[in-house]
């Protein structure tokens, strides 16, 4: 299978001295096209941290973080943005929509960022998240469902190679939650986008192909 | 509770003290100009005051001659005919290194009342045996001076009081005085004045060329300068008030969940505004106090040279000024913080925090704006159709450019809205969207921004205008080579003599002072020579008017007696002695509070036969060569001498001083509003990272994200200057047409100087980039960990 995340030996920590948090240990997994992976654990496990690493956000201390054969904790500012730009789809759990456009152009943003917005496939993705109806509004005219549906879209319309969702539904009602995390699901598996889901819940994590538990910086049993 | 409630109220501060340091600057600012401004107005005025008081002028009766000099008998002939007049004599000399007034007073018969007397009378004997008395900085500008005199600070600066005889002597005024002062109470049964000295004119007390209300003008444009500088600093204490509110709403809603009432919540915010009013207050008057002293020796100056107003070099502290200043500012954060609080107490506490429902809501409050934009706008166009007088001349600058810098932040909105829409790719489009999003909290800084632009481009070309009228007037008027002052009708008579055996012309200079149309006046006598003919600058005339001017058959009259008499040429003038009289023309006479009247100089002659002629304006092809022979073969001393090219760079030194302290406003004025973005931009940069955040997730790099919001800064500040350019030649139209015309009588064609334009976009692009230059900094360095944690916060 064509691998798509590969993390090798990642560590990271805060602080200095007395105060030194080791957060991540010698974290390593593997990702596929196509595949889904939960990552839970307790509040303050890292499980952010290693999306943010993931997503060339922030960097790692050591090890390696490979997106499609790129380690982009070796990359600059300008190659990790470039990566992400065009092959990282994000979801965080408070939408993060640009407030100052309408839900066509957040839709679309990433999309023409990267040079890959494909104005068929953004109203097919619109219509199949149910959000054809509202293109024209702006994010605080959108209930919590519709707006992360909207960051869904904005991530699936550039085509990523690598979805990162953060706590995606942790805003929302649990039937909205649920119906949320089927289309993300669905979707990223017909896009043949990989998926790192971090959550609190083992309901939601269950859904997945596969899950992993960070505890005290290592992940434990269940990595893929 | 309250106690509790205020530390978590001023913790902010703690957390924010750039905030703090920006909301205490602004209004140390705004109150440093305003009280500046006032330090000087006051120690002015407080000078001509002490002046009148000299002699109590301004309370007494006075008989003068139309010449300006009498004999010194005639005092003796009014005592023995039993009116109470003591005699004095003015007139102006140079004393060691200074140029100073000298008043002589006869303290024997000077009615009680003014300090003058009461200082000779103190010590009779050393008065009248030579010993006078002089300001301590007017001792120390004269240096050695060969007079006794003693220092005293109730004499005004640039004057010297000595005894009559002494003062005749250094004047050359031997058997003359200037004029005689009346005691209030006279006896009855005298013979009348008119009866008994006809040539004499009886001026009653209070009238005649006042200081204070000559100057009134000059100290009325630095209040409105003073006023709009404070205005532009208020705009950083709104900003900043704004945004503290803005930013403790959470705090707020606490508090009152907490069990904080509403009201104790309001008083608390009321008290704390009050505390920073107090301490700003305080830092403002020190600056506003070491501002003042700076300038005031330039303001002393240009009074001195423009009016002859006796102001000192050096400033004095007034507890009134500093309490006065203190309110202003009191009163301005009221203003700044009124809306914020009235915001508090009115809106829920839940209200929408989000960006766009912020900006919706602002949509509304600038809907409003430009309501009262209009109507502002409304209210200027009646005042420049039905106003009249300066107060209403400024109230129409106030409600244009007020209507001007409320409607901008719309016009922006529009602008931005209209770009966006042009706008292709999607950073584009985000960045016309969001700078559109963001204008409301910018808005008052960029209409600060406007403001001190236009008063810059206004005020900026109203002196440029009024420089190159003011200079070709100059050439004008100042066309004799040499001018001469002869010390006696003697020497007159032998200056002319001289000069035209060498075949030169001698212009005199003659003049009467008078009342013209009510008001204190001078008639000047002109010679029908080629030299007026054919440089004397009108504005408008009567055809022939120099024959009939030398026939006797009109006079020509300044802008000022035109303007403030509604007279033009055509109409008739009454002048004492002359009576009615045709206006032949209207020339112009800038730098000149006095109204006045020329007639031909045989007319003159006829009627005022004992004006001494002041001065000779002496044309020749050698000027040296005359000025050498003059010294020579005369024996005038250079002193009575002067050549073109001195008066011209005189009465430039003169206007260029005046417009000195104009320039220094202007400056503040502009880097207090530079501050006011400044400050906008360092508090908006916190708020800002919230927005940024997704856009960095999304692929743009902090370094991409920091130069697209300077830009955005640099496009607003852009946009405000070219909306700048039509409202400052709108404020230079108003200055020069409708302000100028009230204030001084004269009214000056407009000028463009689009160079001087360019120079402050220049500046004020330079200041923008420096004020948007360390949040964009900071969002490049920091960038990473600032936005990383947004997402971090999430959790």
């Amino acid at each position: 299978m064509d691998q798509v995340l590969r993390l090798r030996d990642v560590t990271k920590s805060f602080g200095q001295g007395d105060a030194r948090i080791e957060v991540l240990r010698a974290v390593s997994l593997d990702l596929g096209a196509g595949q889904s992976l939960a990552l839970t654990g307790e509040s303050g496990s890292g499980k952010s941290t290693l999306l943010h690493i993931c997503a060339g956000l922030e960097p790692a201390d050591q090890g390696q973080v490979l997106i499609g054969g790129t380690d982009i904790a070796r990359c600059d500012d300008v190659a990790a943005a470039a990566l992400r730009r065009a092959s990282i789809g994000l979801v965080f759990q408070h939408f993060n929509l640009i407030p100052s456009l309408n839900v066509a152009a957040n839709l679309a943003f990433q999309a023409r960022l990267a040079r890959r917005h494909d104005a068929g496939f953004q109203a097919d993705l619109a219509a199949r998240l149910g959000i054809g109806h509202l293109l024209a509004r702006y994010p605080e005219q959108l209930s919590g469902g519709q707006q992360q549906r909207v960051a869904i879209g904005r991530c699936l319309a550039v085509r990523p190679r690598l979805v990162l969702a953060d706590e995606p539904t942790g805003n929302l009602d649990e039937a909205t939650g649920d119906s949320v995390l089927d289309l993300m699901l669905e979707l990223s598996a017909q896009a043949g986008a990989a998926l790192l889901l971090v959550t609190h819940s083992p309901r939601l994590a269950a859904r997945c192909d596969a899950r992993a538990h960070l505890r005290a910086g290592r992940l434990g049993p269940g990595a893929t | 509770m309250n106690r509790a409630a205020l530390g978590a109220l001023l913790s902010h501060w703690a957390r924010h003290p750039f905030q703090l340091a920006m909301l205490l600057m602004g209004l140390a600012l705004a109150t440093a100009l305003w009280s500046g401004v006032q330090a000087l107005n006051a120690e002015a005025r407080a000078a001509y005051a002490s002046a009148e008081e000299l002699l109590a002028d301004g309370g007494l009766a006075r008989l003068e001659h139309p010449s300006g000099r009498m004999p010194d008998a005639e005092f003796g002939r009014l005592r023995r005919a039993g009116w109470m007049v003591s005699a004095v004599v003015e007139g102006r000399a140079r004393l060691g290194q200074a140029r100073v007034t000298l008043l002589g007073i006869e303290p024997l018969s000077a009615p009680a009342g003014g300090t003058g007397p009461a200082l000779a009378q103190a010590d009779l004997e050393s008065f009248l045996s030579g010993t006078g008395f002089a300001h301590p900085q007017t001792l120390a500008e004269m240096g050695d001076n060969g007079l006794d005199l003693r220092p005293s600070g109730a004499v005004p600066v640039g004057m010297v009081l000595v005894d009559i005889a002494q003062a005749q002597d250094v004047l050359d005024m031997r058997g003359q005085i200037t004029r005689l002062t009346l005691a209030p109470d006279q006896r009855k049964g005298l013979t009348p004045l008119a009866e008994l000295a006809p040539d004499l004119t009886l001026i009653p007390p209070g009238e005649g060329a006042d200081l204070a209300g000559l100057t009134d003008s000059f100290h009325l444009n630095l209040t409105a300068f003073g006023l709009l500088a404070f205005a532009v600093g208020l705009f950083i204490v709104h900003s900043a008030v704004g945004l503290a509110f803005e930013q403790r709403r959470g705090l707020f809603r606490s508090l009152r969940a907490m069990g904080v009432p509403l009201r104790n919540l309001c008083a608390l915010l009321g008290a704390e505004m009050a505390l920073f009013g107090l301490l700003a207050g305080a830092l403002g008057l020190v600056l506003g106090y070491l501002m003042a002293a700076l300038l005031l020796p330039d303001v002393a100056l240009s009074l001195r040279g423009l009016y002859g107003a006796p102001v000192p070099g050096a400033l004095q502290f007034n507890p009134v000024w500093a309490a006065a200043g203190l309110g202003m500012t009191l009163a301005g954060m009221a203003i700044a913080g009124g809306q914020a609080l009235w915001r508090l107490a009115h809106l829920p506490l839940l209200a929408p925090a989000q960006p766009r429902a912020w900006a919706q809501a602002s949509a509304r409050a600038r809907r409003a704006q430009a309501a009262l934009a209009v109507a502002l706008a409304l209210a200027a166009l009646g005042l420049a159709q039905w106003g009249g007088g300066l107060v209403a001349g400024f109230a129409l600058l106030a409600a244009a450019l007020l209507a001007c810098a409320l409607i901008m932040p719309v016009l922006l909105a529009g602008a931005l809205a209209l770009a966006g829409r042009a706008a292709r790719g999607p950073v584009a489009q985000w960045f016309w969207a969001d700078s559109r999003q963001n204008l409301p909290r910018l808005s008052l800084a960029l209409m600060a921004l406007l403001l001190a632009l236009a008063a810059n481009i206004g005020v900026g070309t109203m002196v440029s205008s009024f420089r190159a009228t003011f200079i070709g007037w100059l050439d004008q008027r100042l066309v004799a080579e040499v001018n001469v002052i002869p010390r006696d009708p003697a020497e007159a008579a032998r200056i002319r003599a001289f000069v035209a055996a060498r075949g030169e012309a001698a212009l005199p200079v003659q003049r009467v002072d008078a009342t013209l149309a009510g008001q204190p006046a001078q008639i000047y006598a002109m010679k029908d020579h080629a030299t007026f003919r054919d440089n004397w600058p009108m504005l408008d005339a009567l055809p022939d008017l120099w024959d009939r001017l030398a026939a006797g058959k009109g006079v020509l009259i300044n802008e000022q007696l035109a303007h403030r008499d509604g007279l033009g040429p055509g109409d008739v003038l009454t002048l004492p002695q002359l009576g009615a009289m045709p206006v032949l023309g209207v020339y112009p006479d800038y730098g000149n509070p006095l109204a006045q009247a020329v007639t031909g100089l045989d007319l003159f002659a006829a009627n005022w036969p004992d004006a001494p002629v002041r001065q000779y304006a002496l044309r020749s092809d050698a000027p040296q060569a005359l000025i050498a022979a003059l010294q020579d073969e005369l024996g005038l001393s250079s002193g009575q001498i002067t050549d073109q090219a001195a008066a011209k760079a005189m009465s430039l030194a003169i206007f260029e001083r005046t417009f000195l302290i104009t320039g220094a406003l202007n400056l503040l004025t502009l880097s207090v509003a530079a501050l006011a973005l400044f400050a906008a931009l360092m508090t908006l940069s916190g708020m800002r990272l919230v927005q940024l955040a997704p856009l960095w997730a999304l692929g743009l790099t902090p370094r991409a994200l920091a130069g697209l919001e300077a830009l955005r800064a640099l496009v607003l500040a852009a946009m405000t200057m070219i909306f700048a350019l039509p409202v400052g030649l709108m404020l230079a139209q108003l200055l020069l047409a409708v302000i100028n015309v009230q204030a001084f009588g004269w009214r000056l064609p407009m000028q463009l100087f689009p160079a001087d334009w360019a120079r402050l976009a220049a500046g004020a692009w330079l200041a923008v980039a420096l004020a948007v230059a360390l949040p964009a900094w900071r969002l490049w360095r920091d960038g990473p960990r600032d936005l990383l944690k947004v997402f971090a916060h999430e959790r």
